[in-house]
């Protein structure tokens, strides 16, 4: 039998839990292991974690009506997401997982690009350049190691550590719960912690990878496990924009400034399945689920805009009709996304296309012109 | 810059030495290859010349290597990656054929990964399981990769110059058994990285080879001449594009194609190139086309290799075979 791993920290003292600034019912605390930053700007916080919701939710509503073959839902980790990526400067580089449409939304990409991965009209979607964000990744965890390999560029680069802020670079890299347990995730560790790269590993620990609980996982919470390689781990509540926020800035500034990696791990919760083609149902009780609804991230900002004062009802009744104009530029959006040529397939497979394909592309598009298609049309 | 008499490993050396100094962006990274020189030293004080940021030595870890290669030419670098032997590149299978192979596909051309992946490759001296293997077809059937392979010094400083200048990624196999023959190297124009080469004229039949079975094939040649058979040897040198154009000009001569590799037989190179040449040489081919290859086992102690290895005995006997339809 194998030993029972110990108790996790659920239960201890706060000064042991997450890094949290707002409680669930919206008071802001201080947390004496981190501070906030001097410049807050919780409306423009609460306005980007609502709008990914929608997003959220409305991609979903696509892939009901079929206009989508799939789409992973960030429900849940708007805070996580949208935190992380306020305290990006715009020269640092973005790699994303799959699931970081809260992320793509704040580096500002058109939200009509990350359907078409999931409309099946393209494999990429965007320009990674033009808004530092990479391309999604779902091979778990391989973009660790690109995120290392692009700070070594930084590092070479003389990137870090001039002291001018908007000058200095780091990376921040995407990675779930699951992802921590990939080899290719280990080796990122080994490689950011022995070149002290620039770079910070922001984990949303929403508990689940697919089916699998974190105990399949590991038996120390994600944070702890960065002692190891030998750089800092950061444990925060992840459905506290505030806390996802100070951590990834202060991680980020470190990295910049010549200081090394970090790993955040970012608790949250991922309230819908894992997919729209999954069924948590068939392994994880809604009970629990249910608990963390009650720890929404957009809520308790709210309370706390609401009861400090902060804004009135006009800004809420702002954000819904943006919330409406993003929803109508999704579904037109989508709808109008445009399908690949015959040719598309081809062409970027290489910088200048082999003899052998251009005889491929040839027939192909000879077949295509014909009017066949893959039923029997003889 | 004439390199008289120089070996394969040198003349890589040279090569790299060329890319470091002809492109600030080219570093060179992988396990022991900076103050070690590499284990076939072909990085030989490169780091002493070049320094550490340039000259790599990193952790145990080949998809980290891969990997981190990938994010640095997102960056703008040209690395160039030695995966210490053959057997040992599958740990970064995922960062070559998922990731590597893919991007600028994904992308849709917005971005090029100009990553060079050497690897010494091939039996034949010796060693011990892991460090003889024959990887050639994993990569050359994953579109997005060029496969290249040298078979002599002259070629090994040519390509590796070019492979490194090239915008797509190449896998650049390094027949390691041929690291130290030795040959003059020149600084001559080199012919295109894709074009075959034919390396020995013949009328009779068209030996096709790369990499390792290319002196062998020749040798295989020089019998055959002493018997009265003329045979054409041609050097593929790159695998992925293939040039077909020179095969078929060859085998269209001939009429009959043998092809020499040490990867198995089952599904492999020779495979290829048998059906590209009896779909496109179908009416001028005197006998079907016959591969001397491996076997289709893992690869054997290293006592018995050299019978495993298609050697100048088996390619001969393959070649009365042709002769005699
Ligand atoms: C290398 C690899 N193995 C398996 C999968 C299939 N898969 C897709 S998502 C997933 C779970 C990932 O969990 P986690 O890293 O926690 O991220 P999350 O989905 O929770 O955001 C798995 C197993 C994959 N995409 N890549
Ligand atoms: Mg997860």
């Amino acid at each position: 039998m194998p030993r029972k791993p110990p108790t996790p920290t659920a239960d201890a003292r706060r000064s042991d839990g997450p890094i949290q600034f707002l409680t669930p019912e919206g008071a802001l605390e201080s947390d004496s292991r981190l501070g906030l930053p001097a410049r807050l700007d919780l409306p423009a916080l609460y306005r980007d974690m609502a709008l990914v919701r929608r997003l959220d939710t409305e991609a979903i509503a696509l892939q009901r009506q079929g206009e989508l073959g799939l789409w992973p839902s960030l429900r849940g980790q708007e805070a996580a997401q949208v935190g992380a990526a306020h305290a990006l400067s715009a020269q640092d580089m973005v790699f994303p997982t799959y699931r970081e449409h809260g992320v793509a939304w704040c580096r500002g990409l058109d939200p009509v690009s990350l359907l078409g991965l999931f409309r099946g009209t393209t494999l990429g979607g965007w320009n990674p350049y033009e808004n530092r964000f990479q391309l999604y990744t779902l091979v778990i965890g391989a973009q660790t190691l690109h995120a290392v390999g692009y700070a070594m560029g930084l590092v070479r680069d003389d990137a870090i550590g001039s002291g001018d802020d908007s000058r200095d670079t780091a990376v921040l890299v995407f990675l779930g719960d699951g992802a921590l347990s990939e080899g290719e995730t280990n080796e990122a560790f080994v490689w950011a912690a022995a070149q002290n790269l620039p770079v910070v590993f922001f984990c949303q620990n929403n508990q689940w990878a697919i089916s699998a609980p974190y105990s399949v996982q590991s038996r120390v919470p994600v944070a702890q496990r960065a002692s190891g390689f030998g750089f800092p781990g950061v444990r925060v509540d992840g459905n506290d924009v505030l806390a996802c926020l100070a951590a990834t800035g202060d991680a980020l500034a470190r990295a910049r400034s010549g200081g090394g990696p970090t790993l955040i791990e970012a608790v949250t919760y991922r309230v819908n399945a894992h997919t729209t083609a999954d069924d948590a149902g068939r392994y994880r009780p809604a009970s629990v689920t249910d608990e963390w609804i009650a720890k929404d991230p957009l809520e308790r900002l709210r309370r706390h805009l609401t009861a400090s004062g902060a804004v009135d009802e006009e800004f809420f009744a702002g954000i819904e009709r943006r919330e409406h104009e993003l929803a109508d530029h999704l579904r037109t959006g989508c709808r109008s996304l445009p399908v690949p040529g015959p040719a598309s397939s081809f062409e970027h497979t290489y910088t200048t296309m082999p003899a052998e394909l251009g005889h491929q592309l040839a027939g192909h598009l000879e077949f295509v012109a014909s009017g066949q298609e893959n039923g029997a049309t003889r | 810059m004439s390199m008289p008499g120089i070996s394969m490993v040198k003349a890589l050396n040279n090569g790299l030495r060329r890319a470091l100094q002809d492109d600030p962006k080219v570093l060179l990274m992988g396990e022991d290859i900076g103050r070690l020189g590499g284990v076939f030293r072909v990085t030989d004080g490169l780091r002493k010349e070049f320094g550490s940021l340039r000259v790599v030595d990193t952790p145990l870890g080949e998809a980290g290597i891969v990997g981190a290669a990938i994010g640095l030419a997102l960056r703008g670098y040209r690395p160039v990656c030695e995966l210490q032997f053959d057997g040992f590149v599958y740990p970064a299978a995922n960062q070559i054929i998922s990731q590597l192979a893919k991007l600028r596909h994904r992308s849709g051309g917005a971005i090029t990964l100009p990553v060079v992946i050497r690897i010494p490759y091939g039996g034949g001296i010796g060693s011990i399981e892991h460090h003889s293997e024959s990887p050639e077809v994993h990569f050359a059937h994953t579109a997005g990769l060029k496969v290249v392979t040298c078979s002599s010094p002259q070629d090994a400083y040519d390509m590796i110059r070019q492979a490194v200048a090239a915008d797509d990624p190449v896998i650049f196999l390094e027949p390691k058994r041929h690291y130290w023959s030795k040959g003059d190297v020149t600084d001559e124009p080199p012919a295109p990285l894709e074009r075959a080469r034919v390396t020995r004229p013949g009328t009779d039949a068209t030996l096709i080879a790369y990499g390792p079975t290319v002196p062998v094939a020749l040798a295989a040649a020089d019998v055959a001449a002493g018997e009265g058979r003329s045979v054409e040897v041609v050097d593929l040198r790159s695998l992925s594009p293939l040039d077909m154009d020179t095969v078929r000009e060859s085998v269209h001569r001939t009429g009959r194609a043998l092809v020499a590799h040490e990867a198995s037989l089952s599904h492999g190179f020779g495979a290829e190139l048998a059906a590209r040449i009896q779909q496109e040489e179908f009416h001028f081919l005197e006998a079907p086309v016959l591969r001397i290859t491996g076997y289709d086992t893992p690869y054997p102690p290293s006592r018995i290799e050299s019978d495993w290895l298609p050697g100048v005995d088996r390619i001969l006997d393959a070649l009365d075979r042709s002769m005699s339809y």
